[in-house]
């Protein structure tokens, strides 16, 4: 029995291909997804490894110090003295790093992706204690000199002896590049930027001339471990810092840059899901139809003695071999996605110092189990079948495998379906975290129950969508028709990977826009002024901009705003700092009890949401913790959030007392009345010169930048789901090719008594159309309640607008028909080659 | 019930099919087969020629030449006036649709489609009007009027065949080729098909080509061609059972001794 199946799987050898690359695809997508994240991070650990020292002290915070504030935790150098001289310690060194120094490129722009840290530290030549490997020149060691990473350097065009524009917190400055570093063995840190000086200036920058530490880096003496070190070292210290060994330090900074990574591999991971979901509906349509098709074969073998358990067992084996090839294979795609996703990291500038992939045998393991598992277990229900074929059958004409009833799954997904889009319901009328959770429950119901119940609804769809067909198309038409509703699981199986496809690209997209409108609708409500003064840094930029602007002739008034981390009655919490007198002209805000005033006085204004999770009422005295400090403040006004303007809204001046130091974050300005607004912001850009990162945007220009993030994260989403639809097209093709080798001798009598190529070709693109468009159809309406649902549930979350792009849902329903026609290209075109003599006598 | 006359309106005068020196060789050198080796042969209209002879003789090739489902390696064939040698293959299809009716040894419907559905099927695909008349002519003699809504799968092999034959008929083909109709049918169905057949020679003046093996449904014919080896080895006019299967123990004998 082996022998058979080996020979009839040499035999299909394209049924063989179509399933195969589904299954290479699918553990490809998963094995190159473990390779990847393996390779980072086993490199971030060794380069963590390789640059931490063995002990490391960093301050205790009890608000986290953020680049946004411009805030940074010390330790006084005093403290580096102290531990320097703990017996067991050989050597000692204190760290400056810091979000901070922007690096402007020969060109004049700013260096770095957007969101990457843009980090300045301090130089030191001791490789013990510092992670940075000089490849060119020397570390800086005096005031104007710097040495900048390697990728850095590069990207930006400079060598050694040029000189070097930066902005630092305090404003700009230049400095000669004298040396050019690698961290560790990496070209730079997972794509941050960082520029190094010689302590005092790195102090100067970032510190604000502070002579503290970032961080203290300890080199046990030979035969000291790093716990014993870090334990008398705690000693030491006591409560003010926190001590780490060397090794905690490394897998922590490694866990977070990973972690930071996460969501590229979460992404993957979907993908491959999704390929594996289609693979696995490609081998279970494959393998019934082989079965239906060798039903006589079967039947035959069984006559002449073979049982059940035999061949059960040679179906499996097919599948085995079948999903064993598909696993090797996926292996080597596997390495291939890798090796794609690494020059990708590269591509956006984060340099991966590796040594190669690391192909762990966990990996190995996982990908061939996966790719045999699911291709045995979608065989499975087909072989149980095919045993069951009595051996009469082999005598008989033609044999009809037992067609299943479609009724247990009628009710089982109509429940599900159902349940779920109420789930959506309720939980958007409920809003709120537990709406969410309640939406999301939903949808993942409303998917499944979508996917079982398709079977039982693919038939009267497919006769609705398709009812033009015979009256267009002629008989060829109602034939298609009659072909896509013949074989209602199947159809819906090949619909499916474009259903779920096209639902969630549905409720993205409508989310988006939805989204974007709202922005725009919240911005126009809320902001009276004209201009926006930021830093593309994202840092504070100094208080002297409010003052340069504010003498702009065509400005009528500025309000500089600080944002900085803080916790209020013990919950973290972002604290907004405004100028009471002037802001009120530029935001307006709708309060639900009090007013803005009171925070002149001390007062403080919160948004209803944030007053509820925090327990505060009106007149309630609340408790701000800042890094500096802390102050009270009592709850003077409750206003209703409006997207992203929600909080705590105190004076600005009521946190100096606190210790407040920093900048501002960023300024309103409005225009003098009839002014031409073009000319004044043009004016106020020439006054910003010396704030090369500074810069003022329109209220348009605003608008565009938040909606643009928005665009951008669509886009990479939409992009991911489109490999799936890609993978969806595979799908529909293997269908069509296994129904023409299926219906080879009802196509051979079409055209014996007839009918033309090309009837037969249109016949099959129809088949292939109508099946597309039905998936198409259905995910676009789960798309459209999954964004209805998610918009309602959000409108307190500021998405209040729900903006549904009709035409772009009509352009994905066009592309759906479109995948359907290209994906049929290939089958109609070999239907139409087929030998009419030979289609008939095919037994 | 139709006439012979309006069976076959305006039919030109010779023969409905001719091949003239038709060879068919498969494969080329050591593993050539000559499956036909220069057949000239007529099927006048209006008469039923019965094609015997042993397995392997070239009783289906000669068929499916004549018929335009396959290409000759030499010679030529006439349906009607038109050289079939000479057509591209849409020509052909479309030659076949309109001409030429078909009747295999099994599958010979679509299964998606019904009875009725089926036997009008070459006139749907050519967007041509059904004649209702005549085909409704055709029905009341295959006499399946009250099945004609039935899927194939619904129908016994005997009562397929004969849908199949009705759709033959139903687009007034020039000519009917049937091979081996009866070939999977017991005796009681086989004369329902062959009576069918045999009437609508008689009724509408049809002409048809079969290929068989039974001595008793080469009765039904008017005309009897003995194939063997590729060549046509003997003919018989007004054929019986007995004096078929008295030529066809000669030939076999014969065919062994040569
Ligand atoms: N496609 C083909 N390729 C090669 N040889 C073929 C092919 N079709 C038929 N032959 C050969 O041509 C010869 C005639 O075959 P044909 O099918 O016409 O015989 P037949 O008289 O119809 O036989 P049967 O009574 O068994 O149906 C045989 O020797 C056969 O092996
Ligand atoms: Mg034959």
């Amino acid at each position: 029995m082996l022998r058979s199946a080996w020979r009839s799987l040499l035999h299909h050898k394209l049924r063989l291909v179509l399933s195969g690359v589904a299954i290479v695809l699918g553990v490809g997508f998963v094995v190159g997804t473990l390779i990847f994240t393996d390779t980072l991070n086993q490199t971030f650990t060794g380069l963590f490894a390789d640059t931490t020292s063995d002990v490391v002290i960093a301050p205790s915070e009890d608000v986290q110090s953020s680049g946004f504030a411009g805030t940074v935790a010390t330790l006084p150098a005093a403290l580096l003295d102290e531990v320097a001289v703990v017996e067991g310690v050989a050597k000692a060194g204190g760290q400056v790093f810091a979000d901070g120094v922007a690096i402007i490129d020969s060109a004049g722009a700013v260096l770095g992706t957007t969101g990457a840290p843009q980090f300045g530290s301090n130089w030191n030549d001791d490789e013990d204690l510092t992670p940075y490997r000089l490849t060119e020149g020397r570390g800086p060691t005096a005031g104007g000199e710097v040495a900048l990473d390697s990728v850095s350097a590069d990207k930006a065009g400079y060598a050694v002896g040029d000189e070097v524009s930066l902005v630092a917190p305090q404003g700009a400055l230049t400095a000669t590049l004298v040396g050019i570093f690698r961290y560790g063995t990496s070209g730079n840190l997972a794509g941050a930027t960082i520029a190094a000086f010689d302590t005092a200036t790195a102090q100067q920058l970032l510190l604000g001339g502070k002579s503290g530490y970032t961080e203290i880096d300890l080199v046990a003496a030979d035969g000291v471990t790093q716990e014993a070190l870090a334990a008398d070292v705690g000693a030491v210290v006591g409560a003010s810092a926190t001590v780490r060994t060397g090794k905690e330090a490394a897998d922590q900074a490694a866990a977070d840059i990973t972690a930071g990574l996460a969501f590229i591999n979460i992404f993957l991971l979907v993908f491959a899901g999704i390929a594996l979901f289609v693979g696995t509906f490609i081998i279970l349509n494959t393998f019934s139809m082989l079965v239906a098709q060798r039903s006589r074969e079967l039947a035959l073998l069984r006559a002449l003695g073979a049982t059940r358990g035999q061949v059960l067992r040679s179906l499996i084996a097919e599948s085995f071999g079948v999903g064993l090839v598909g696993a090797v294979l996926g292996l080597g795609v596997g390495v291939a996605v890798a090796f794609g996703l690494e020059g990708l990291f590269r591509a956006i500038g984060a340099d991966i110092p590796t040594e190669g992939l690391v192909l762990l045998p966990r990996t190995v393991i996982v990908g061939l189990l996966i790719g045999v598992l699911v291709t045995v277990v979608a065989a499975l229900a087909p072989a149980l079948r095919a045993s069951r074929i009595p051996p009469m059958a082999a005598l008989r004409d033609d044999i009809a495998l037992p067609a299943r009833s479609l009724r247990l799954r009628a009710i089982a997904g109509g429940v599900l379906l159902l349940g779920g889009l109420a789930a959506m319901a309720a939980g958007a009328s409920a809003g709120g975290a537990s709406g969410s959770q309640l939406v999301g429950i939903g949808v993942v119901a409303a998917l499944v129950g979508a996917i079982v119940v398709s079977p039982a609804i693919a038939g009267p769809l497919v006769r609705v969508l398709g009812f033009a067909f015979p009256r267009m198309f002629g008989t060829i038409g109602s034939l298609a028709l009659q072909n896509a509703e013949r074989q209602p699981r199947r159809t819906a199986a090949t619909a499916s990977a474009l259903m779920i496809g096209l639902a969630l690209v549905t409720a993205l997209t409508i989310f988006a826009t939805s989204a974007k409108s709202s922005i725009n609708q919240v911005i126009d409500r809320t902001i009276g002024a004209e201009f926006l003064i930021s830093n593309q840094t994202q840092r504070p930029f100094p208080e002297q901009v409010a003052l340069d602007v504010a003498t702009v002739p065509g400005v009528a008034s500025v309000s500089p705003v600080k944002l900085l981390p803080a916790q209020v009655n013990g919950t973290d919490a972002a604290l907004v700092g405004v100028d009471p007198e002037t802001w009120t002209d530029m935001a307006s805000l709708t309060f639900t009890s009090g007013a803005l005033d009171g925070l002149e006085s001390g007062g403080m204004a919160v948004d209803a949401q944030s007053a509820a999770d925090a327990g505060l009422a009106m007149g309630d005295m609340a408790t701000v913790l800042l890094q500096t400090g802390s102050a009270d403040f009592t709850v003077t006004g409750i206003y209703e959030p409006a997207g992203a303007f929600s909080g705590f809204v105190v004076s600005s001046a009521a946190l100096v007392p606190a210790g407040v130091e920093m900048g501002d974050s960023f300024i309103y300005a409005k225009a003098v009345d009839g002014a031409d607004l073009t000319t004044v912001q043009a004016d106020v850009t020439a006054a910003l010169a010396a704030f090369p990162t500074v810069q003022v945007q329109s209220q348009a220009e605003f608008k565009e930048q938040i909606t643009s993030g928005v665009n951008q994260i669509l886009l990479v989403m939409v992009m991911l789901l489109s490999l799936a639809i890609l993978i969806a097209i595979l799908g529909i093709v293997n269908t069509l090719v296994l129904s023409v080798v299926e219906r080879t001798r009802e196509i051979g009598m079409l055209r014996a008594v007839g009918a033309l190529r090309r009837q037969i070709r249109s016949m099959v693109v129809l088949e292939a159309l109508v099946i597309a468009v039905y998936g198409a159809v259905v995910g676009l309406l789960l798309g459209l309640w999954f964004a209805v649902a998610l918009q309602r549930t959000l409108v307190d979350q500021g998405i209040e607008v729900l903006d549904v792009p009709w035409l772009g849902l009509v352009a994905f329903l066009v592309l759906a028909g479109v995948v359907g026609i290209l994906a049929a290209l290939w089958p109609a075109f070999r239907a139409g080659r087929l030998n009419v003599l030979e289609a008939i006598s095919t037994e | 019930m139709s006439t012979a006359a309006e069976g076959l309106e305006s039919s030109p005068p010779g023969p409905a099919a001719r091949a003239v020196d038709l060879t068919k060789v498969y494969g080329t050198g050591e593993t050539a087969v000559t499956a036909l080796d220069s057949v000239s042969v007529d099927f006048d209209r209006g008469r039923y020629t019965a094609i015997m002879g042993p397995s392997g003789s070239g009783k289906s090739t000669l068929m499916h030449v004549c018929a335009g489902l396959d290409s000759a390696t030499s010679g030529t064939v006439y349906i009607g006036d038109v050289d079939l040698t000479k057509l591209r293959d849409n020509e052909l299809t479309r030659l076949r649709r309109d001409a030429v009716g078909f009747v295999f040894q099994a599958f010979n419907l679509v299964p998606t489609l019904s009875a009725l559905e089926n036997i009008t099927l070459p006139m749907d695909i050519a967007g041509r009007k059904v004649d209702q008349a005549w085909v409704d002519g055709v029905i009341d003699t295959i006499g399946l009027r009250d099945r004609l809504s039935s899927r194939p799968s619904q129908l016994s092999g005997g009562q397929q065949q004969r849908v199949a034959a009705a759709r033959a008929l139903a687009s007034r083909p020039q000519i009917i080729f049937a091979d081996e109709p009866t070939g999977n049918l017991d005796s009681r169905a086989g004369a329902e098909v062959l009576s069918f057949l045999r009437r609508s020679v008689d009724d509408f003046g049809q002409t048809i080509v079969m290929v068989t093996h039974d001595p008793t449904a080469a009765s039904y014919a008017d005309h009897v061609l003995f194939l063997a080896d590729g060549r046509i080895v003997d003919t018989m006019d007004e054929p019986t059972a007995d004096r078929v299967l008295d030529r066809m123990k000669g030939f076999d004998g014969k065919g062994r001794r040569s």
